[in-house]
C-alpha cells in the first residue's frame, strides 16, 4: 500500500438474507414461473447470487388478471387517503431496510455501495413518500377535477437503477389509483423481489403490485397484453420504438423514457474545478449507465487544454474495484453484453480518429470492468458522439460561441438532458432556453428529485416521471359532458380507440347517407 | 344584364405563399348538389415535404415570439375572420349544403375558438408549468415548450371551417408550426382561411395548408423525420393505425382520431399535447 492509498473498507453482507430461488410475485404471493429459471450474477465476481423465475405468457396473463381483480375489487374503491397510507408505509419500510436494499442492489447491479446507499435507495424512499401525499389530492394533478385512474399499468424497467426505476414507476401509478404489473430487467431482478417482501410487510392488498421476471420476451408479452391500460417503459430507444408500434391503434396510454446523448457545456467563465467535478459526475456516475449521462463534453475552445488536464488529473484519483467497498467510485459494468458494446464503440472511436485516454487503474481479474475513458478530437460525425454508449466513456468536442455550443448540443435525435457550466446567470438562462432537452442542469449534473419532472424531447421519448406531471401520466380527465362550444371547454377531449373509431366510421357514413 | 362573376383560383398555402401543386394536379370540388365549385390543387408528396420545410424554417421565429405577441396574432385571425365572414358563409353554404343560419353559427364558433385559444397563449405556461421544491440548494423550474412541427389531418366531417380551426389553433398557441391536410371534400374554407392567415400577421410558414387526398399525403407526413408530432383527429376513415405505427419510428407525439361534432373540442389538453416539459435545475450559491 502506498501513501494515500485506502485500506479496503467493504460493506458487510451479513444483513442480507437472500433466498437461493426467487419466484414471481403474483396476487400477493411468490409462485414458481412456468418458464426456465435463470441465474442472476454479481457482475463484479461473476458468481451466482440466486436463481430467478421466468414468466411465460400464462404467468403474464395471471399477473394482469390479478392486477385487474385488485383494481376492480379493492384499489379503485379505496379512498385516496388510504392509498396514500399504504405508500407512506412502503416509504418507511424502505427506509428501515435501506442498508439491506443498498447491499443487495450493489451485489446484483455492480454499482458502488456509495451510490446505492446515498442515492438510489434514499430516492426510492423519497419517491414513495412524495407520491403518498398526492394520493388524496388528485384534483390538483393538472388534469381537471375528479380525474380517473387508468386501470392496470404494465411497467418495464431497465437495469441501471433497478429499485429506483421501480419506485419511479410504482409510486405514481398507485397514488393515482392504478394497479401494476412490473417487469424488472433480466440482470437486475433481485431488489424488486425484496421489494415484494416489503409489500407483504406493508400488507398491501394482494394483486395491487405484481412483479414478473424474465427476459425481453416476458416484457413483450406484458406490454402486448390486451388487459393493460397503460404502458410505461424505460430503456433503449429501439425497444421504445417497438413498443410505440405495438400499442398503436389501442387505447393504451404510453410513457417512454428512452436513450440520450446529453451535452455538458462548459463555458470559459465556468468555475473550472466545479465543472470538472460535474463532468465526472455526469459521465462516470453509475459507470456511465445513465440515460441522461453527460456523454458529450462541449468545452469552449479557449479553456479546452486546461479543462482536459484537470479532468485527467481528477480521473486518476477515481477508484475502480469492489463495488461493496465504501471507497469505490467506479463499480462493475452490469453485464458482459454491455461491456462488449462499450468496447466495440470505444474501438470504433479510435478507428475513426479520436484520441483515446483512459485512467490508469487496476482491472480486477473476474467480473466486467471498463476504465474511465475520454476521447478528445471528436467531431460531430463520429459514432462516439452520436450513439449512446451507456458506459464510462466521454466524448470531448469544442466550440467557440454560445450559438455553436447550442447548435452542437442540439445536433442529435435525442433530447433528454444537458448541462451548462457558467458563472453568468443571463447566459445560463439564454442557453437553457435554446437547448432541446427535457432536463437541464446549470452548474450541477445528474440531480434527481421526486418533485422534479424527468423525461425527454424528440427520440428520448415522451411523458414525464416525477412531480405533478409524473402523476398526471397515470390519470385521465373526468368524462366530458355538455356542449362542444368554447363555453364548455374543459380539460379533456375523449380520443377514440380503434374500436370506437370503426363505430365512428359507421356514423360518419350514416351522416353522408343522410345528406 | 348581370355582371359576370370572377371565380377564385384555389391553391395551396405554403410558406406564406399560394403555389399550385408542383404536380400540376387538381381535383374538382363539388357542391352538395354535385355542381362544380372549383378546381382545388391536389397536393403531392413533394408539396407536403415543401410544407414541412416551410414549417421548420418558421419554427424558431414563431416559438421564439413572446407569448403576448402570439396571443395578439391569434386574436388578429379572429378579427379578420369576422371581417370576411360573408365569404366563409357562402363557401360553407355551397359546399356543405346547410342553411345560412347554420353556416353563420359555424363561423361564429370558429371565430370564438380563435379568441379562446388566443387567450391561452400567455397563460398555459403558468397553468402547466411548475416550481419544484427539490431537496437541495437548487432553483428548479418546469416549463412547457412547443414540440416543433405538427402535421395535422383536419377533421373530414361536415363542418369544414370549424374542424380546421379546432385542430390548428391549439397547436399554434404554444409556438408549434403546422402542416395541415384540409378537408378533402370541402377544402374551400381551408384555402380561404389561408388568405386570412396571410393577412393576420401570422408569419409565413407557421401554418401550411395542403389540399388533396389525406389518404395519399398522410403517410408521407407520418414517416417524415422532420415532423415532431402528428394529430390524426381527422384520420378516422384512413388506415390511421398504420400511420401511428409509421410515426413510432421517429417517436412522434400522436393524437388519435376523434369523431362527431365534439371532435377537437376546445381544451387545454389539446394545447399541452404538443408541448414538451423542460425542467431546469439552477444551482444556488452558498452565502
Amino acid at each position: 500500500m502506498k501513501f494515500l492509498d485506502y485500506a479496503p473498507a467493504p460493506e458487510s453482507q451479513a444483513l442480507l438474507n437472500l433466498k437461493s430461488d426467487y419466484g414471481l410475485f403474483i396476487n400477493g404471493e411468490f409462485t414458481a414461473g412456468r418458464g426456465t429459471p435463470f441465474q442472476t450474477i454479481n457482475p463484479a465476481t461473476e458468481q451466482q447470487i440466486a436463481m430467478i423465475a421466468t414468466a411465460n405468457e400464462t404467468d403474464v396473463d395471471d399477473a394482469v388478471v390479478a392486477a385487474r381483480h385488485a383494481y376492480d375489487g379493492v384499489w379503485s374503491r379505496l379512498s385516496g387517503s388510504d392509498r396514500g397510507k399504504y405508500l407512506f408505509r412502503i416509504a418507511r419500510l424502505v427506509q428501515e431496510r435501506a442498508r439491506e436494499l443498498a447491499v443487495a442492489e450493489t451485489l446484483d447491479n455492480g454499482k458502488p455501495i456509495k451510490e446505492t446507499r446515498d442515492v438510489d435507495i434514499p430516492l426510492v424512499a423519497a419517491w414513495f413518500f412524495y407520491y403518498a401525499g398526492w394520493a388524496d389530492k388528485l384534483d390538483h394533478a393538472g388534469v381537471g377535477p375528479n380525474p380517473a385512474s387508468l386501470g392496470v399499468a404494465a411497467q418495464v424497467i431497465p437495469w441501471n437503477f433497478p429499485l429506483m426505476m421501480l419506485a419511479w414507476k410504482i409510486a405514481p401509478a398507485l397514488a393515482a389509483g392504478n394497479t401494476v404489473v412490473l417487469k424488472p430487467a433480466e440482470t437486475t431482478s433481485l431488489t424488486a423481489l425484496l421489494f415484494a417482501e416489503i409489500l407483504q410487510q406493508a400488507d398491501l392488498p394482494a394483486g395491487v403490485v405484481n412483479i414478473i421476471t424474465g427476459d425481453g420476451s416476458s416484457g413483450q408479452a406484458l406490454v402486448n397484453h390486451a388487459g393493460v391500460n397503460k404502458v410505461a417503459f424505460t430503456g433503449s430507444t429501439s425497444v421504445g420504438r417497438a413498443i410505440a408500434r405495438s400499442v398503436a391503434g389501442t387505447d393504451k396510454r404510453l410513457s417512454l423514457e428512452l436513450g440520450g446523448k446529453g451535452a455538458n457545456i462548459v463555458f470559459d467563465d465556468a468555475p473550472i474545478d466545479q465543472a470538472v467535478e460535474g463532468i465526472v459526475r455526469g459521465i462516470f456516475f453509475n459507470q456511465g449507465h445513465v440515460c441522461c449521462a453527460g456523454s458529450r463534453l462541449l468545452v469552449q475552445e479557449s479553456i479546452h487544454d486546461d479543462v482536459i488536464d484537470r479532468l485527467k488529473r481528477r480521473m486518476q484519483t477515481l477508484r475502480l474495484g469492489d463495488p461493496l467497498d465504501k471507497n469505490t467510485d467506479i463499480g462493475a459494468i452490469n453485464s458482459s453484453e454491455q461491456l462488449a458494446r462499450i468496447r466495440e464503440l470505444s474501438e470504433l472511436g479510435q478507428q475513426e480518429g479520436a484520441e483515446r485516454w483512459s485512467a490508469d487503474c487496476v482491472i480486477p481479474e473476474n467480473g466486467f470492468w471498463f476504465a474511465p475513458t475520454i476521447f478528445t478530437n471528436v467531431t460531430t460525425s463520429h459514432r462516439i458522439s452520436r450513439d449512446e454508449i451507456f458506459g464510462p466513456v466521454l466524448s470531448v468536442l469544442t466550440f467557440r460561441t454560445p450559438a455553436e455550443a447550442v447548435a452542437k448540443a442540439n445536433n442529435t435525435p435525442y433530447g433528454l438532458s444537458a448541462g451548462i457550466w457558467s458563472d453568468k446567470g443571463s447566459r445560463i438562462l439564454a442557453v437553457a432556453d435554446k437547448l432541446r432537452a427535457g432536463v437541464i442542469w446549470a452548474n450541477t449534473f445528474n440531480q434527481f428529485d421526486p418533485s422534479s419532472p424527468f423525461g425527454g424531447y424528440k427520440e428520448s421519448g415522451y411523458g414525464r416521471e416525477g412531480g405533478r406531471h409524473g402523476l398526471a401520466a397515470y390519470l385521465k380527465p373526468a368524462v366530458r359532458t355538455g356542449s362542444r362550444s368554447i363555453a364548455a371547454a374543459d380539460h379533456g377531449a375523449s380520443p377514440v380507440t380503434k374500436k370506437s373509431a370503426s363505430a365512428s366510421k359507421k356514423s360518419a357514413s350514416a351522416e353522408k347517407a343522410a345528406k | 344584364m348581370n355582371r359576370l362573376a370572377i371565380p377564385k383560383t384555389y391553391k395551396l398555402y405554403i410558406g406564406g405563399k399560394f403555389p399550385r401543386s408542383e404536380s400540376g394536379r387538381v381535383y374538382e370540388v363539388l357542391s352538395h348538389k354535385g355542381d362544380f365549385l372549383a378546381n382545388a390543387a391536389k397536393g403531392s408528396r413533394k408539396d407536403a415535404r415543401d410544407a414541412v420545410v416551410a414549417a421548420r424554417s418558421a419554427l424558431s421565429g414563431w416559438a421564439g415570439a413572446t407569448a403576448y405577441n402570439r396571443g395578439q396574432v391569434l386574436y388578429r385571425i379572429a378579427e379578420l375572420l369576422e371581417g370576411r365572414r360573408a365569404q366563409f358563409v357562402d363557401e360553407i353554404v355551397s359546399s356543405e349544403g346547410v342553411t345560412t343560419a347554420v353556416a353563420n353559427a359555424q363561423v361564429d364558433e370558429a371565430i370564438d375558438r380563435w379568441v379562446w385559444y388566443a387567450g391561452w397563449a400567455d397563460k398555459y405556461v403558468q397553468v402547466a408549468g411548475n416550481a419544484n421544491p427539490v431537496s437541495g440548494p437548487f432553483f428548479n423550474l418546469s416549463v412547457p415548450e412547443p414540440t416543433g412541427v405538427v402535421a395535422i389531418i383536419a377533421p373530414q366531417g361536415s363542418e369544414s371551417l370549424l374542424g380546421l380551426v379546432s385542430a390548428i389553433a391549439p397547436a399554434l398557441v404554444a409556438g408549434n408550426t403546422v402542416v395541415v391536410v384540409a378537408n378533402e371534400n370541402a377544402p374551400l374554407s381551408a384555402i380561404s382561411l389561408g388568405e386570412v392567415l396571410a393577412t393576420s400577421d401570422v408569419p409565413g410558414g407557421v401554418v401550411n395548408v395542403v389540399t388533396g387526398s389525406p389518404a395519399e399525403i398522410a403517410p408521407w407526413l407520418a414517416s417524415h423525420a422532420d415532423v415532431n408530432a402528428l394529430d390524426l383527429v381527422g384520420a378516422g376513415d384512413l388506415d390511421w393505425v398504420e400511420l401511428q405505427i409509421s410515426a413510432a419510428d421517429t417517436l412522434k407525439r400522436v393524437l388519435p382520431p376523434e369523431s362527431g361534432a365534439d371532435a377537437a373540442a376546445p381544451a387545454l389538453q389539446r394545447i399541452l399535447a404538443f408541448t414538451e416539459l423542460k425542467t431546469v435545475w439552477h444551482t444556488k450559491a452558498i452565502l
